[in-house]
């Protein structure tokens, strides 16, 4: 039993890291119907940019909690940055352009991106600071469940909850959804499209950012390329959870970490994969839109 | 006066042709491929170095035959399907003998097209036994030992000298890595003195190990022995370290890198891994780091004395032989002894070097340190 409950909250840890990265996939795509594949590149800048951020501050002996402040947000607004001058550049453009030119922009923005890491930093892994101390009170349980697992699992939390009050109460989550239903539409009635496709790309980017900062520090490092895994995994968990559904990419990302926990803990780690893709496959011959996803009906 | 001038200016431009032509006709070319760039370049680069400053050194001498060493530099980002074009690459630049490549699945899947080729290959790092031992490439050569002689120790290591009883064998589902676990695997059974208790691939790359090693945790290994490379390896050894684990941590040489112990940290602390042989005491080895220092003004890294013994002997071979073709230098090769930083060396009849092989070291005060 305590074999099956820790395997039970390292699928948790693992799912949360994917839902962290598996929630700017899901806004993109339910607004303006595009899968961003640059979003795995902006979660790894976001990653960098905490480590260029804590590795400075901690040289000057600032406390850690300031380290932590600092570097997210400046982590968070860099990717922003990334994030908003991808969409101005690769995806506003093709906004018109049938659905396969943004998707093939996407991936060009992926490798651009990546190699710019490459070269502008190094190619080698570099050692994140443990951002994430590890708490006093966890340490009856750390056999378990490590005090960084419990923050992201926090945080996760945290993220889903604020963006779905965000989604449905606020002014901007009321444009978001009606860009969302019908772009010309929300357009008709006064609603900057523009602006709202920018604001999403924003919120998502500042979320990977969190997102890298966490992981980076939960794993110990980061190198161009953890962008790459992380982001096809996180896509992965969208589609399953129902891409374009909020609580959709958390159950998605859940319920894939967890698939991959009890395969490695019940069968072997070698397999890992194919449960989880095998997973994937079953649920879209049964729920073709994700276990959360609306159906799409086309309108006549 | 004006044609003249033009008469002197084709003597310049001529004068300054000829001695370009007369090099690249009579140079002996030297391929150097391997990963240069991408996660494993820091394998990659100190071959790079080596052969530059051999060659340099050479060069300054007058040569092999009288013949000046000339460098073809190619990246493989040790992926077999880059190594594949790369090698076609260089076998189209008329390349003579080739210094390369790094990792076992691109030096594998290279090596036809070099053999097709008629041209030798010789490389510090590839440490794949099938790429000797299947006999399938008479034009192989390597400095460093195969995966089999360090399995072997490393193994003996566990169970004589640590007296573990249980070992979880853990791998990265790669060429490299799943070579040395599968030998490690065997020699454990064979040996009827331990129990493999877990054999398993992990995904590199994967964002967390915490399942795999909970696994671990509750197989009751002593000891993990890992085959595999440095990110994954630090990743799997933090995360038993978080989870207050004490298991013994084993690996290969694809782990006993710098990298490694600046990633991991604290955690690296007390790992073990299998490396090439320490060869500091030999004054070629010294003159060797020196020479690097001095040029680049840093220690040498991965790989580095192997790659320049390498160097050296495939450019003995090519002096002893008076040619570059495969017969001749194959035979210098193998009867020809050459003192080089890792010891004197010929090669046997499968390509392996007779005089190198692997030792212990283990993680002390951030160092790797032999463990006598």
């Amino acid at each position: 039993m305590d074999y099956f409950i820790e395997l039970f909250l390292s699928g948790l840890t693992r799912g949360s890291i994917y839902a962290l990265i598996a929630l700017g996939y899901t806004m993109v795509y339910g607004i303006i119907g595009l899968i961003n594949f640059a979003h795995g590149e902006i979660y790894m800048i976001g990653a960098f940019t905490s480590f260029i951020v804590a590795t400075t501050l901690s040289i000057y002996g600032f406390p850690l909690a300031a380290i932590v402040v600092v570097a997210g947000v400046a982590a968070a607004i860099w990717s922003s940055a990334y994030g908003y001058t991808v969409e101005q550049i690769a995806y506003k453009p093709l906004r018109h352009a049938p659905r396969l030119a943004p998707l093939i922009s996407a991936i060009g923005m992926s490798i651009l991106l990546q190699n710019y890491v490459l070269l502008a930093q190094t190619s080698d892994f570099l050692p994140f600071p443990k951002l994430i101390p590890e708490f006093a009170f966890m340490e009856p349980v750390a056999h378990v469940i490590g005090s960084s697992d419990l923050v992201i699992l926090i945080t996760t939390a945290m993220i889903m909850l604020a963006l779905t009050l965000l989604i449905k109460f606020t002014r901007i989550g009321k444009a978001m959804r009606a860009t969302a239903q019908d772009r010309t539409m929300a357009l008709l009635v006064g609603i900057n499209v523009d602006r709202v496709i920018s604001a999403t790309f924003i919120l998502g980017s500042a979320l990977a950012a969190i997102g890298g900062l966490l992981i980076a520090s939960h794993i110990g490092q980061i190198n161009f390329a953890i962008g790459f895994i992380a982001g096809i995994k996180a896509f992965t968990a969208a589609v399953l959870g129902g891409i374009g559904s909020i609580p959709g990419a958390v159950l998605g990302s859940l319920v894939l970490g967890l698939t991959e926990s009890f395969a490695t803990g019940y069968v072997s780690s070698d397999y890992e994969d194919v449960f989880a893709f095998s997973l994937l496959v079953l649920i879209l011959i049964f729920k073709p839109s994700g276990l959360l996803g609306k159906a799409d009906t086309k309108k006549v | 006066m004006r044609t003249n001038t033009l008469v002197a200016a084709a003597a310049i431009v001529l004068a300054m042709m000829l001695p370009g032509c007369g090099m690249a006709g009579d140079a002996i070319k030297l391929g150097v491929a391997g990963a240069h760039s991408g996660d494993l370049a820091s394998y990659g680069l100190p071959t790079v170095n080596a052969a530059k400053l051999v060659v340099d050194e050479l060069n300054a001498k007058g040569g092999v035959n009288g013949k000046k060493v000339e460098l073809l530099i190619e990246d493989d980002v040790c992926k077999p399907e880059v190594a594949a074009n790369i090698a076609s690459k260089l076998v189209s630049k008329k390349v003579d003998v080739v210094l390369g490549h790094i990792c076992s699945g691109a030096t594998k899947s290279a090596l036809p097209i070099y053999k097709d080729a008629g041209i030798i290959l010789i490389s510090p790092s590839a440490t794949s036994p099938e790429l000797t031992q299947s006999g399938a490439y008479p034009n192989f050569f390597r400095t460093i030992a195969p995966d089999n002689m360090q399995a072997k120790p490393e193994v003996d290591f566990a169970l004589n000298v640590l007296g573990v009883k249980k070992i979880a064998v853990i791998h990265d589902k790669g060429d490299y890595g799943k070579g040395v676990a599968e030998l490690a695997k065997g020699f454990i059974e064979k040996s009827g003195k331990g129990e493999v208790v877990l054999f398993e691939g992990v995904t590199p790359g994967a964002v967390d190990y915490s399942a795999i090693v909970q696994k671990i945790k509750q197989s009751q290994a002593d000891a993990v022995i890992f085959g595999g490379y440095h990110p994954e390896a630090s990743k799997i050894v933090s995360m038993m370290r978080k989870k207050r684990m004490k298991t013994v941590f084993l690996s290969d040489d694809g782990v006993k890198d710098a990298t490694f112990i600046k990633v991991a940290g604290k955690d690296a602390e007390g790992v073990y891994a299998t490396g090439p042989k320490d060869n500091s005491n030999n004054p070629l080895f010294q003159a060797a780091v020196a020479a690097h220092k001095k040029a680049y003004n840093s220690d040498p890294g991965a790989f580095f004395e192997s790659a320049y013994s390498a160097t050296l002997a495939i450019l003995n071979a090519i002096d002893k032989a008076g040619s570059t073709e495969i017969g001749a230098v194959t035979k210098a090769l193998q009867a020809e002894k050459v003192d080089t930083p890792v010891g004197t060396i010929n090669f046997d009849a499968h390509g392996d070097a007779v005089g190198v092989g692997f030792a212990i070291y283990q993680v002390k005060n951030g160092r790797f340190v032999e463990v006598k």
